[in-house]
């Protein structure tokens, strides 16, 4: 007899509620917005990992930097990539999106049916987390915070040699660099990145060092760091690179350090005008994102029937694929790219979160 | 190209005027000279016209770059430049060419305005296939007319003169008038001793800066001269070697555009130049500025336009007598050789001795300044009577002090996204005014808010837009803003009959409504007040 209710399931495993991406079959949220009882995380980011919730699942990759996000009180039960768990008949396995530390696509299948949650990716590898691995699926729900064809990166290696050669120049000048960098996953790639660059010291906001440790305790080699709350009133920092959290440009904290130059580490930065409306002196163009290309090109080879697209530019991608000959659709969710959910987590400007 | 593209990133990714100044030493130290000299040229702030309009270079990069008009469209309006839009969006040429920046200009930009749409096509193309990241970036910007670097004038002065061992000074009067970007003239402008041949050259005007300060604070009265600031045309009169010529501001030579002037100058003595302003001026009494631009207007001067609109020069000051450079002395005695010089039988109803207003006490020039614009003065100058002629604009020897300006509530109806740093936000406005049940669009601003405001009001403008034709929205007519402008005239040409000076955004006025704004018959009457301080002195 045919079943409507399995039908409906069937063909959508996953829907959005008012609370997140719930998969109803095997009564579970991905990434949820709002606190529910079973959460699978795909990465802890702060719009991706909120608090509240009675349990989560995650990677075993990111265990350290997740607990400091979702703090020491939370159930979280921590799965290695690959593994696969059953939920009421639900298989849940969790794959590596090559974006922070321990970020997961979400592999969801129930009666043959395979759906895949991105998360945040990057196909482009890095010495901070395991690489993306391209998992095939049915229905693929993609980020899309890079989704125009403007976004386009140069390697990795481009951004590290300019920071390089900014960082020099500075010192010669007798100048600090204070360096943005989103203080999970982009501040410690760009210290993996700066490991034999023997410039200066580096030194780091309180937000930044507090997960520097949680890398160094996962096992990722990264530079050595000062935490800057540590150093002596009137100390010189001439010739030194400062890593902070965005949310720090123009704040109080910044006037220890000097004659400064800034430079801000980012996707965004690949636009001339990003840049400008911050004043900052330099932009890298390092993101932690797919950009145009690699979304595309990861799209396809998903080999999805179905493709719904969340995060920042979801209309022309959406548009695209659907002129290309993919069923695709735009999906509302409180996701955001590379940015603001970053920054409200630090919470008060320039405020040291002491390790 | 790589080297001015890398010098123009240089300028572009510091705030520090010394930096600045450092990336234009190393790049003009060792620049071919005919390179050096279209560095100059774009730096002081030239550019070359648009060659090709805008869309039909839209279109040419949508096509080169692979990707649907509407996802054109859309990465346009994200990165707000046209320009940086095309070199973000082509693909990165296989085999990049580095070409001269004189050549890029001389061979490929230039010829540009002479060809036929399908060979301008086919040139951009190529050029776009041969240029790589930034230096493409720089070309688009140079061909669609919109190419800006962020240095002023006087910092590209003061590199020159690093460069060349020359002082400021010297650099800024051989940049000025007819200077042409080639490698000659770049020779001659860094050279040691030259003869400089062109006679016609003026020195660079000396502007002055807003007073913002109690006039208690300049000191004594007795330390300044005040004059009136003559709402005309500032001006330069050079006479050399049995010739004269008339510069506007501008720096562009405006002596046949009068003649009265030119004729009183043949009776100065040869090495004169004087610093005025032009204005109509008739019996004794000057005209409104609408006069004087009845006049501007006119492709060939009647004799019934030269009378009735006949000019003098009101002379500043004075900067060379005898062909001698006077500008390093006081300003006490530059008047008074001026008022000698002026005082030649037959030149001073034409080149008339600027009226010092008396300033024995700071309420004297208070009350003066009250009285400005029954004066036809557009208010005060305050000038430190031991200051030399300055460079450009200075602070401390010369004071601006302009009276109020014409004020309106007006209504916003139209927004646009500005250009460079606000690319991304709507900061352009057009304002209405209230004709009967209608809004009639009368003045367009740009400044006078502040970074937060235009943030606030660019996310008010995104959900209240009505309609968009291209980057133009038209908005829910709902914002009140007070709106500031130096002066008001007669314009067929606008829907609303008039043309306001300088509008700029004085106040955000949340406080009203829409319906509390001004209406037309307000703006006529500001017109006919206008008009009425110009005719009470005929
Ligand atoms: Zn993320
Ligand atoms: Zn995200």
């Amino acid at each position: 007899m045919f079943d409507r209710e399995e039908a409906y399931i069937s063909w959508v495993l996953l829907n959005v509620t008012d609370r997140g991406l719930h998969c109803e079959a095997g009564d579970f949220y991905i990434d949820p917005w709002l606190p529910v009882p079973r959460a699978v995380i795909t990465h802890a980011h702060g719009d991706h990992a909120r608090w509240g919730c009675d349990s989560y699942l995650g990677a075993r990759e990111g265990e350290r930097v997740m607990r400091t996000r979702l703090g020491a009180g939370a159930t979280i039960r921590f799965v290695d990539y690959g593994e696969a768990i059953d939920q009421q008949g639900v298989r849940i396995s969790l794959h590596p999106a090559g974006h922070i530390l321990g970020s997961a696509q979400v592999r969801v299948e129930y009666q043959g049916e395979v759906w895949v949650v991105s998360g945040d990716y990057k196909t482009e590898p890095d010495a901070t987390c395991t690489p993306f691995e391209l998992v095939r699926c049915h229905t693929f729900i993609t980020e899309s915070t890079f989704g125009l064809p403007i976004y386009r990166w140069t390697p990795e290696a481009i951004a590290l040699d300019e920071l390089r050669a900014w960082w020099r120049a500075n010192a010669d000048a007798g100048r600090t660099s204070v360096l943005f960098a989103y203080s999970l996953g982009k501040a410690q790639r760009v210290l993996a990145g700066l490991r034999d660059a023997a410039i200066g010291p580096i030194y780091t906001h309180g937000a930044i060092e507090r997960l520097n440790r949680d890398y160094r305790d996962s096992g990722v080699a990264i530079a050595d760091t000062i935490y800057a709350g540590t150093m002596p009133r009137g100390h010189d920092y001439a010739g030194g690179l400062v890593l902070a959290p965005p949310s720090a440009g123009g704040s109080l904290w910044l006037r220890r350090f000097g004659a400064i130059s800034t430079g801000f580490a980012s996707g965004w930065m690949r636009i001339r005008g990003a840049r400008r409306r911050r004043s900052i002196d330099r932009g890298f163009v390092l993101s932690d994102h797919a950009d145009w290309p690699s979304l595309l090109a990861t799209i396809d080879a998903t080999g999805a029937e179905r493709v719904w697209v969340t995060h920042g530019y979801r209309e022309p991608v959406v548009r695209w694929l659907v002129e290309h000959g993919v069923e695709a659709e735009a999906v509302a969710s409180r996701w955001e790219g590379e940015g603001e959910a970053e920054l409200q987590d630090l919470g008060v400007a320039g405020e040291e979160i002491v390790a | 190209m790589k080297r001015f593209a890398a010098l123009v990133a240089a300028i572009d990714e510091t705030t520090r005027t010394s930096e600045k100044v450092e990336a234009m030493v190393a790049y003009f130290k060792d620049a071919q000279p005919a390179d050096a000299a279209w560095a100059v040229h774009f730096l002081s702030g030239e550019r070359p016209k648009r060659l090709i309009p805008v869309r039909r270079l839209a279109g040419w990069a949508t096509e080169a770059s692979d990707v649907p008009e509407w996802l054109f469209e859309q990465c346009y309006e994200a990165v707000g430049d046209l320009a940086e839009t095309i070199s973000l969006l082509l693909p990165e040429p296989a085999t990049p060419e580095e070409r001269a920046l004189h050549v890029w200009i001389e061979e490929y930009l230039l010829p540009l305005g002479e060809m036929e749409e399908h060979e301008q096509r086919a040139a951009i193309l190529a050029a776009w296939r041969s240029l790589a990241g930034f230096e493409r970036f720089v070309w688009n910007k140079l061909i669609t007319g919109g190419f800006r670097v962020g240095v002023s004038q006087p910092l590209v002065i003061r590199a020159l003169s690093r460069v060349s061992g020359l002082s400021e000074g010297v650099i800024a009067h051989r940049l000025t008038g007819n200077w042409a970007p080639h490698a000659d003239s770049w020779t001659t402008l860094v050279a040691e001793q030259t003869a400089d041949t062109d006679v016609s050259r003026p020195y660079p005007f000396y502007l002055a800066y807003a007073l913002e300060e109690e006039l208690e604070t300049l000191g004594e009265p007795q330390e300044w001269q005040v004059e009136w600031k003559w709402d005309g045309i500032r001006a330069q009169l050079v006479r050399r070697a049995d010739r004269c010529y008339l510069w506007s501001r501008g720096e562009e030579l405006v002596t046949e555009r009068f003649p009265e002037i030119a004729t009183a100058a043949r009776l100065l003595p040869d090495g004169t130049v004087i610093d005025g302003e032009i204005m109509p001026w008739k019996e004794g009494k000057p005209l409104a500025f609408s006069q004087l631009q009845r006049r501007i207007g006119r492709k060939a001067l009647g004799t019934k336009i030269l009378e009735e609109v006949p000019v003098v020069l009101i002379a500043y000051d004075l900067l060379e007598i005898a062909g001698e450079d006077v500008r390093e002395r006081p300003l006490a005695w530059r008047r008074a050789r001026l008022a000698e010089l002026l005082a030649t039988p037959g030149v001073s109803r034409t080149l008339m001795l600027s009226p010092a207003v008396a300033a024995a006490a700071w309420d004297a020039v208070r009350a003066a300044w009250r009285r400005a614009r029954e004066e036809c003065a557009e208010g005060l100058m305050l000038k430190r009577l031991d200051a030399s002629y300055g460079v450009g604009r200075r602070r401390g020897g010369w004071w601006k002090w302009k009276v109020q300006p014409y004020a309106v509530d007006a209504v916003m109806i139209y927004a646009q996204a500005g250009h460079g740093r606000r690319a991304s936000l709507n900061t352009d406005y057009t304002f209405a005014v209230w004709d009967g049940g209608t809004l009639v669009p009368f003045a367009k601003a740009y400044s006078g808010l502040t970074d937060a405001e235009i943030r606030e009001l660019d996310a008010w403008i995104r959900r209240n837009t009505v309609e968009k034709f291209g980057p133009v929205r038209s908005v829910k007519p709902e914002q009140v803003f007070e709106l500031a402008f130096e002066g008001i005239q007669p314009s067929p040409r606008h829907k609303s009959g008039v043309a306001v000076r300088f509008p700029r955004i004085a106040r955000w006025r949340t406080d009203k409504k829409p319906e509390d704004a001004d209406t037309l018959e307000t703006l006529r009457t500001l017109l006919h007040a206008a008009d009425t301080e110009g005719d009470s002195r005929e």
